[in-house]
Formats: C-alpha cells, structure tokens, sequence
C-alpha cells in the first residue's frame, strides 16, 4: 500500500491534508473550496430519533458501500467511538468531522478518502454527509467529486427523496439538494481598509452565507471567512455552485484592487507589518492559538504580494491547523495545560518556519 | 451587553443570523446559549427554526396552534410539537405528515417550496435516468476540458456522450423502458 493510503489514524494524521496544499486557482485569496451533501436512508428514522440498533444497520451499509465506490478506493473507515476525545478533535481541526460528529456517545463514523479530497461523515446530523475538498478555488472540480462519489453511493444506497422535496433532511434548512458549497477565502486588505462591512452586506444580500472561519463571537479571526449558499431547495446544484463563484469572483477581483492601493499608498507599512508577524513567528517562546491565526494572516498576505525570503503558502496554512489544541497534543503525545500549550506551540512554529527557511534557501542555492 | 433572553447576565455568545437577506443579530449569555442549544456554527440553525416558527405562529390562537402541534407522523411517531422544539423533523415521512406545516416554512427559509427540475435525482428510477443524468455529467466534463484548453480529453468525453446517447436510442426502440 503506498504512503497516500493511510491505514491507521496515525498515518492519516502523519500527513498534511491536501486542502491545505496551497494549490490551485487563486491559492493566493481562497484556501479551499468545499462541497458537502448530506443524504439519508429511506428506511431508516433520521439520526436523532432512530435506535442504536439502526444506527449501526447504516454505519455498516454506508461503509460498505463506499467500499464498493472508486470514489473510497484506499480509504480509512473509523469509528468515533474507536477515538480518543483528542484524535476526534483532530478531526474537527482538519474540517473531516463537525463538531456534532465528534460526539462519539452515538453509533458514528467517517470514511476518508487518501488525501482527504472526499471523506464520509455517518450518523451526524444525517445519515450522511459526504464531503469533497480541494485547494485553491475550485468549484466545478469538487462539485464533480462529490457528484460522482454521491451517484456511486447511490448504486448500492436507497436515499431518501421525494419530487416534490428533493432529498429529504433531518432539518429543513438542507432539504433539495442537501448541498453546501462553500470557498474559504482570504481577505485582509478589504479589512485594513475597512471595507469588509459592505462587502459582506453585499454578499449576504444576493442569498449567499458569510461567516468568519476562526473567532466564537463576531470578531473575526486572521481575515478568514467563509462563503456558501443559503438555500437548497427550488434550486439545481448547478445554479448554487454557479452563483456563489460568480459572487467569489467579485471579491476576488476587490480584494485584489484593496491589495494594489494598500501597495501604492503604503508599501513600507505593510512590508513592515508583515516582517513583524513574521519575526514573531520565527521567534516568539510562548504564543496563542489566536495569536498565531492573526500573524499567519499577515504573513499569507506577504506572501500573496510575493515578498521573497517568506515561506510557501503549504506552511503557512498547515501552521492554521498544526497550532490548534487537539493537534498540538497530538504531535507533543500527552496532555498539556493551556500555558504549556503556548510554550509548546512557539516551539512547533519556529521548527517549521525554520525547517521551511532551510528548505526555501537549498531551493534558492540549487537554482 | 446584557443577555437578550435572561436579562440577567453579561451577554457573551453573539450570532448573526441572515434571513430573507434581512440580517439580525443575537446576543445571549453562555448559560441561555447552553439552555437554548445555541453553540458557534453546527447547531445554530435549531434556534434558526425555533426563531422562524416563532414568528409564524404569531397570528394563531392557542387552540389552533394546540391542534396543529398533535399532528403526528404516523412512521416515527413525532408530534409537530416535537419538530417545533427541536428544529429537527423525525424521518422522511415526516415530510409528507406535516406537509402543511412545512410548506410555509420552507417558504420561508428558502424562498421555494418546490425541488428545483434541473437538480439531481437518485438514480434508482431506472438506467434510462441514470444514462441521461450521466450524459449531463459529461457535457460538464467536456465543457471543462474545452474551458482548460485539453481537446484530446474533450474529444474521448464526445465520443463517449455519442456513444451514450446512442445506447439510449437502442433501449427505447428496443421497447426497454425506463421506468
């Protein structure tokens, strides 16, 4: 078996995921791009009201029919409940596993593909929820994932539906298509200009969701929002996918004007502020998780304006996922309290950047 | 800020809700949030529903909403008193059972209440909708692979959509239905 499939938690972990490559279309703006479609048995009651015993009927179909899919080839089948609460969590982190899913107190599962480019989530708030994810902004590409992953599933798997409705949700909000499409996307000039208020508004006001990626309250952390559709039904996937890279275009054309007059009128201020981040980085002894997410920014930003001697864009968003909690006790391989956290986290950081700096200098000597 | 529910307490959980591209925001203390099931992101959307059912059911007198609530699926058995609280509908008969219900419901959230023709289906209506569903498929691809300037690939995705077509024209003058 090659490296790529990963047979253990362990060796899934061991790799970063693909989504955080720092590929593809505009990989300088949009993280990722997302499609999730949550489906469920005909048969059986929805996740929260059926018994335990049927709750393990769909574990055991689901996964065996993704084993029969091209689309699974190579997978890795857990179940929640073989996890400890700090490997889940590491899947939340990862975005393979929602919050609800990482409950382990229900017959729960997840299929993930090599790469985690589509992974299954069993038993959350559907019977399942398939997901395909990609670097960079790529909609059509992931659409064409998840779509053909839903159909091979759909050979062995009696869905829920009906012509009025579409696929049938446990929460209306989903029913039709069940789909979610969403692009993580990077925007930290239309915020240092104090335009972000209205570009949001703008995207809220055609039917579209916008919320930022890290930050509990309305703060938003490192910049980082995302966009998705709203609604699902009266609507084909096409039309959703469609309109929402429409609306992305848009804010990827003003957030690129936002970044050539912050450059014109500002240059050495956010050369300035991107070497501090850095610098910080680079050398900081203890750093919070929060503090990391906004540095990053700064630093994907320099980046982004090709500011040589910065690392690649790979580093910079695997730091995003590498510094959160689960993950760092993960590689650290026991508990820690919060302030051993911060000391351990500056650690992680300045051995990655400092890894990647040797790296970026062979690069440079070879060539 | 005090909490929008209790009045009691500092509020320090803050949502945004957008609907109807009207855009309202929550502030609630943790305990209410915990109370109400209120957390960051995955499960918001139950308050989301509780909040819309709330504002329909304004103009309903006590014994209608009372009668409304008993309606039961007749499959799991949940009363529609039980979505209202939860947010959550029981199975897919659900649909059908309170269909009256949710009709104006899903108005609301989605501005249809019908699923879209030109959206997906299950394949399992037959392999003549499983042909033409993978036709559709690939005139996408095709569409794809002209748009990335790859033409050897658009021409193989061509002649496998004529191919299909093809078959298809056999199965229905062969008297195969697709049913």
């Amino acid at each position: 078996m090659s490296p790529q499939h990963p047979t253990t938690f362990d060796e899934l972990v061991a790799a970063p995921s693909r989504w955080l490559s720092g590929d593809g279309p505009h990989a300088d703006l949009v993280l990722s791009t997302r499609i999730r479609l949550a489906r469920n048995l005909s048969q059986v009651p929805f996740t929260h009201r059926a018994r335990e015993e049927q709750l393990q009927g769909v574990l055991l179909s689901v996964s065996s029919a993704a084993q029969q899919a091209h689309a699974f080839a190579g997978a890795l089948t857990m179940r929640m409940s073989e996890l400890s609460p700090v490997e889940r969590q590491v899947l939340v982190e990862r975005h393979l596993v929602s919050h609800e899913l990482g409950d382990a107190t229900r017959p729960r599962g997840i299929v993930v593909a090599p790469e985690e480019r589509v992974s299954l989530m069993i038993n959350e708030e559907d019977h399942l929820r398939l997901q395909a994810m990609t670097p960079g902004f790529q909609l059509a590409e992931t659409w064409g994932a998840a779509d053909s992953a839903d159909d091979e599933l759909d050979q062995s798997l009696d869905f829920a539906f009906s012509e009025e409705i579409g696929y049938l949700t446990s929460c209306p909000t989903n029913a039709g298509t069940g789909l979610r499409a969403s692009v993580l996307i990077h925007l930290p000039a239309l915020v240092l200009l104090d335009e972000i208020q209205q570009v949001l508004k703008s995207i809220m006001q055609v039917g579209l969701n916008v919320r930022g990626l890290y930050g509990e309250h309305s703060e938003v952390m490192g910049n980082l929002f995302q966009i998705s559709n709203q609604t699902t039904l009266g609507k084909s996937e096409r039309d959703s996918i469609e309109s929402l890279e429409r609306v992305t275009r848009q804010i990827i054309e003003r957030e690129e004007r936002a970044r050539e007059r912050m450059l014109r009128d500002a240059r050495v201020q956010v050369e300035d502020k991107v070497w501090r981040a850095y610098g910080s980085l680079r050398h900081a002894r203890l750093i919070a998780a929060k503090e990391v997410i906004n540095l990053c920014s700064a630093v994907r930003l320099g980046v982004a304006l090709g500011m040589p001697g910065l690392p690649p864009f790979h580093v910079v968003n695997e730091l995003l996922v590498i510094t959160q909690p689960a993950h760092l006790q993960r590689f650290h391989g026991g508990e820690l309290t919060p302030a051993e956290r911060n000391v351990y986290r500056a650690q992680l950081v300045r051995e990655r950047l400092d890894t990647a700096e040797h790296e970026t200098n062979e690069r440079r000597d070879q060539g | 800020m005090l909490c929008q529910i209790c009045g009691k307490n500092p509020a320090t959980v803050h949502f945004t809700e957008i609907h109807d591209n009207k855009m309202s925001e929550i502030h609630v203390c943790e305990r209410c949030a915990e109370d109400k099931g209120l957390h960051a992101s995955p499960k918001k959307h139950k308050f989301d529903i509780a909040d819309l059912l709330a504002g329909m059911v304004d103009n309903m007198t006590t014994t209608e909403e009372e009668r409304v609530g008993r309606v039961q699926c007749p499959r799991c058995g949940l009363l529609y008193s039980g979505f209202k609280e939860t947010g959550r509908l029981g199975c897919s008969e659900c649909y059908t059972a309170f269909q009256f219900q949710l009709r104006p419901l899903l108005r609301r959230i989605h501005g249809e209440t019908r699923h879209s023709v030109k959206a997906k289906r299950p394949t399992r209506d037959g392999e003549g909708a499983s042909r033409s569903r993978q036709i559709q498929r690939l005139h996408d691809e095709l569409q794809r692979a002209v748009e990335r300037e790859e033409f050897e690939r658009a021409a193989a995705v061509r002649d496998e959509i004529k191919r299909l077509e093809r078959e298809g024209q056999t199965a229905r003058t062969g008297g195969e239905t697709a049913s």
